[in-house]
């Protein structure tokens, strides 16, 4: 909709007003408290990427103890003070860091960094909506999550440290302090700021489901979806479905912990006493935890999912190959999430039968996963690929989502799970198909985006270096990590050197740990490619990857309200892309089909 | 000096990077690279293009070579004989995805290399096909009821009730190493409780209970060659794991749960000796469930002997009660009925919850 457009309207009038009245809110009101959905979005994005790093930077101080058993970190002491003991990291610093490496990258990142981020900014732009169903609740959401963020960042400088008992929390571990000194002041602090993040994603997904629901602009039927808001809706329901259950873990969590109740502790002899607790389960929180705990993997992936197919699609100017399908196996594993989250608890004593349930249900989820993979193939198959650096890393996601995916295989299968739960073969495992995979996801979405976001372009070439360095790294990190599970090697040890069995790959460990470390800093490529291209980037166009859903019809930078004048009416599928007989090879959404006879199917007639 | 040196090398350095990178953008201005939407130009499309196909061929081989190299290092050798069906089943699989891993790798990153953007050329406009879609649907479909069917069968075979015979042996978790009791000679394990525990009794046997009076904790655990042998498996603090890599044997030891595993061994520790050519081979029972600061290092040993070996262990053994007997002789006020009401609870020891 080009501008001259918009002076016909009749509501022209009303869209500047609204324009104009916003023009003169404070610097508080527009940057800070904004109920904007792009503003919002964009604190989303700011804070995931700081997480990212505060993560990404534990991991490299533990890979650091893995990869160099013997070695002495006293140059580590100014910024790690008394957790370095002569010179050796404290093992339950090193617990404390695994818990909060999982803790940061899961829910930090990952949920609210990526689909705070890309829900936010994606779903008014690409229904055609004005902004969020309540601009209220959804500043309130950032807020919450900020305020979540503030208590979890503050837990790390303790002098107990922060939570370390993996980031499942397990109790007893998590709820005795006797156990391990991580589990007073630093759990009760993770605690809080779960419960205040379980309230941001919950104010965030009603949102998302209403605006969805009931903003879509004319025309947009739900058929007439980008793949990516599809993602983002079944991401928000899991979301609204499963967090409140692990609030109520939490809650008995905290009672137990905090009131002397017994919902998880039974029978328990520590620290010379034996405590009064009887009748509790320890498996129930296990339970609880993963109730949450599976749909939000999903969470964590499907918002990749919708990310990389948009992006596949524009790059490779081709139709997403099976739309229909695209949609039907994502309701697939959404549904199928709720039913598998036992598969994490095959050998915890529970009753043999339901492990065979459990492992039925879950390698049925390999299916639709399939599916998926099959179709992105597909699109790219006689395409016209463009290399953006956003098509660089949806490729490299559907690379990794294979390569971790496919062990997912193996690790669902009980029999199998026997020998590798709790290895290096799950760490492996998870950290490609949900790690790796969802960070390439939000990468390809933030290069992609960026444009919409910021009026400006990232750099393509430090872009492609960036790719190529992360995609290499890791590989090279966590393809020989499945080497090691397979050997048997244990999850969140200190180190291996004590057991005559876990004696071999020492090498392995310190490569794992160099790749890691050129892998982590290659992000900083990134960083600067981001900051510096939002003051100094190349200025985009209105449509710079020549797209066809309805957030590149709004201005370089859209305002508050999104289009200036009328929203835009969808007449078609946002996949129209090199459509035989049509003038250019993409057709927007809302270009009608009276104006493009030339290209339209036998189906598509009598919608001119 | 030296590090205000290396401080400004490094400062320097990124100035250089960085003008570099300003001198590539300006020069990629002036050839006309903003004119062209973005992913269209020649050399983007043609490095990255090639990269994805060399990083095919490159990491293809790297894997396949790190994989052999590997080989004899991640296989862990093998003593137990339901460890041969979830080797052999774990292989399988892994064959199966390897197959599809192969495929799909291939055909993403040949498609990148092969269909990179040309100005004259348009895509092929092909939105989808419902045979495809069905085809590639049932295939996965099948493929997983074959295997989840492998590891149903598997899986019950393994979790089915020990048999009668079964040597059974209590072992406990807790901060930070294992305690491992035997039933003795009557083959019943004493009643005990938490409540009861103290410095010297840590299992918290209660000694009036007639069957803990031959009961013995010894340093290793010895188990015989050829027979079931039965893990009880119980947990006083936090939650443990017991971990045998070479007898593929799992199961979390859990506080207020008692859980199981049976298993029989196959292969003697002579015997794995002299196969691994190690004369200091001996199997270890690791922890793999976190559980605190010693969770790296609770390591126990487990001895394998031949069964006249270890019946001349076994006879070669002192019950706790005799070596401790100031310990059992505090229980013997305990009233009858005390030990009534713990045997009920015993009753419930061998019962998998939830």
């Amino acid at each position: 909709m080009s501008s001259t457009d918009i002076s016909i309207h009749p509501d022209v009038h009303h869209a500047h007003e609204e324009h104009d009245h916003h023009h003169d809110q404070n610097f508080l009101e527009k940057y800070i408290f904004s109920q904007d959905h792009k503003v919002i979005a964009k604190q989303f994005l700011f804070a995931g990427i700081f997480w990212a790093f505060v993560g990404g930077f534990l991991s490299i101080l533990f890979r650091l103890q893995l990869g160099w058993p013997e070695a002495t970190f006293t140059f580590l002491e100014p910024i790690l003070g008394g957790w370095i003991e002569n010179g050796k990291l404290n093992p339950e610093f090193y617990l404390a860091m695994v818990t909060m490496h999982g803790t940061i990258m899961v829910f930090f990142v990952l949920t609210a960094g990526l689909s705070g981020t890309f829900a936010n900014f994606l779903i008014p732009l690409q229904i055609g909506a004005r902004d969020m169903a309540s601009g209220f609740m959804n500043m309130l959401s950032f807020w919450v999550f900020f305020l979540s963020s503030v208590v979890m960042f503050m837990s790390l400088f303790l002098d107990t440290g922060p939570a370390g008992g993996g980031w499942t929390v397990y109790p007893p571990l998590s709820a005795l302090p006797q156990a391990i000194q991580g589990s007073g002041t630093g759990m009760t602090m993770w605690l809080i700021s779960m419960a205040l993040f379980i309230v941001s994603q919950l104010l965030a997904g009603v949102n998302y489901i209403t605006t969805i629901i009931n903003l879509r602009t004319k025309g947009m039927s739900m058929t007439k979806l980008p793949l990516t808001v599809w993602a983002l809706f079944f991401t928000a329901i899991l979301g609204l479905l499963s967090f409140p259950v692990l609030f109520s873990a939490a809650l008995l969590l905290i009672f137990d912990r905090s009131f002397g109740t017994s919902f998880y502790l039974s029978d328990i002899y520590i620290a010379g006493e034996a405590l009064t607790n009887t009748g509790g389960s320890p498996i129930l929180f296990q339970h609880l935890f993963w109730f949450l705990g599976h749909p939000e993997v999903y969470i964590v992936i499907l918002p990749a999912f919708g990310l990389v197919s948009e992006v596949i699609a524009t790059n490779s100017r081709k139709p997403i190959f099976g739309y229909r399908a695209m949609i039907g196996s994502m309701i697939g594993i959404a549904i199928l999430s709720f039913v598998v989250w036992a598969h994490h608890m095959f050998v915890t004593g529970m009753n043999p039968f339901l492990g065979s349930v459990f492992m039925f249900l879950t390698l049925i989820i390999a299916v639709p996963s399939a599916v998926k993979v099959f179709n992105w193939i597909a699109t790219l198959w006689r395409g016209n690929i463009r290399f953006s650096t956003g098509m660089l890393f949806a490729i490299g996601f559907v690379s990794l989502f294979i390569s971790g995916g496919l062990t997912g295989i193996i690790l669902g299968n009980s029999a199998l799970d026997i020998q590798l739960h709790d290895t290096y073969f799950v760490v492996a495992h998870f950290h490609l198909v949900m790690g790796a995979a969802a960070f390439f996801g939000m990468f390809c979405g933030v290069y992609h985006w960026f444009p919409k976001m910021f009026g400006r372009m990232m750099d393509e070439k430090l872009g492609s270096v960036h790719f190529w360095m992360t995609f290499i790294s890791v590989y090279l990190v966590f393809m020989p990590m499945h080497y090691i599970g397979i050997a048997g090697f244990p999850r969140r040890y200190y180190n291996w050197t004590g057991f005559e069995t876990f004696n071999i790959f020492t090498d392995m460990n310190t490569f794992i740990s160099l790749a890691a470390i050129i892998g982590f800093s290659a992000q900083f490529i990134f960083l600067f490619n981001f900051i510096y291209s939002i003051f100094k980037g190349r200025r985009a166009t209105q449509n710079p990857w020549h797209a066809n859903t309805l957030e590149w019809t709004t201005p370089v930078l859209p305002g508050h309200g999104n289009w200036p004048g009328e929203i835009p009416t969808v007449y078609r599928w946002p996949y129209d892309y090199s459509k035989p007989g049509a003038s250019e090879d993409f057709i927007p959404q809302n270009v009608p089909f009276s104006q493009t006879q030339s290209s339209n199917l036998p189906s598509e007639r009598d919608l001119e | 000096m030296i590090t205000f040196a290396i401080g400004l090398s490094i400062v320097l350095l990124f100035v250089v990077l960085f003008l570099l990178f300003r001198i590539g953008t300006l020069a990629s201005i002036f050839r006309g690279s903003s004119q062209r939407a973005v992913g269209t130009t020649r050399t983007s499309n043609r490095v990255n293009s090639t990269l994805f196909l060399l990083f095919l061929i490159g990491g293809g081989a790297a894997f396949a070579w790190s994989f052999a190299d590997s080989w004899d290092t991640m296989n862990l050798p093998l003593a137990s004989v339901h460890g041969e069906w979830t080797d052999d089943l774990f292989w399988t699989t892994m064959v199966v995805i390897g197959i599809v891993f192969v495929i799909t790798q291939v055909l993403l990153f040949i498609y990148s290399f092969k269909y990179q953007h040309q100005d004259d050329k348009r895509a092929y406009y092909y939105p989808h096909n419902n045979k495809l879609e069905i085809v590639w649907t049932m295939i996965p479909a099948v493929v997983m009821a074959l295997l989840v069917f492998g590891g149903w069968k598997t899986w019950t075979k393994i979790t089915s009730a020990a048999p009668e015979d079964a040597v059974v042996i209590e072992v406990m978790g807790k901060q930070f190493n294992w305690m491992v009791r035997y039933p003795g000679a009557d083959g019943e394990l004493g009643v005990a409780k938490h409540t009861l525990i103290t410095a010297t009794n840590e299992f918290g046997v209660d000694f009036s209970d007639p069957a803990a009076m031959d009961d013995f904790m010894p340093m290793e655990i010895h188990v015989p060659k050829g027979q079931p042998v039965l893990f009880k498996i119980r947990s006083r603090d936090v939650i443990h794991s017991v971990f045998l890599p070479h007898f593929r044997v799992k199961m979390d030891a859990v506080p207020g749960m008692p859980t199981k595993f049976w298993f029989v061994p196959t292969k003697t520790t002579d015997e794995m000796r002299s196969e691994t050519g190690n004369p200091d081979f001996k199997y270890e029972l690791a922890c793999t469930e976190i559980c605190g600061r010693g969770h790296f290092a609770m390591r126990y040993i487990l001895i394998v002997d031949e069964p006249e070996d270890y019946q001349a262990w076994l006879a070669k053994q002192t019950p706790f009660a005799v070596q401790n007997p100031e310990v059992a002789a505090k229980f013997s006020s305990t009233s009858e009925q005390a030990v009534a009401a713990n045997k009920t609870e015993k009753a419930e020891e061998v019962k998998s919850e939830l």
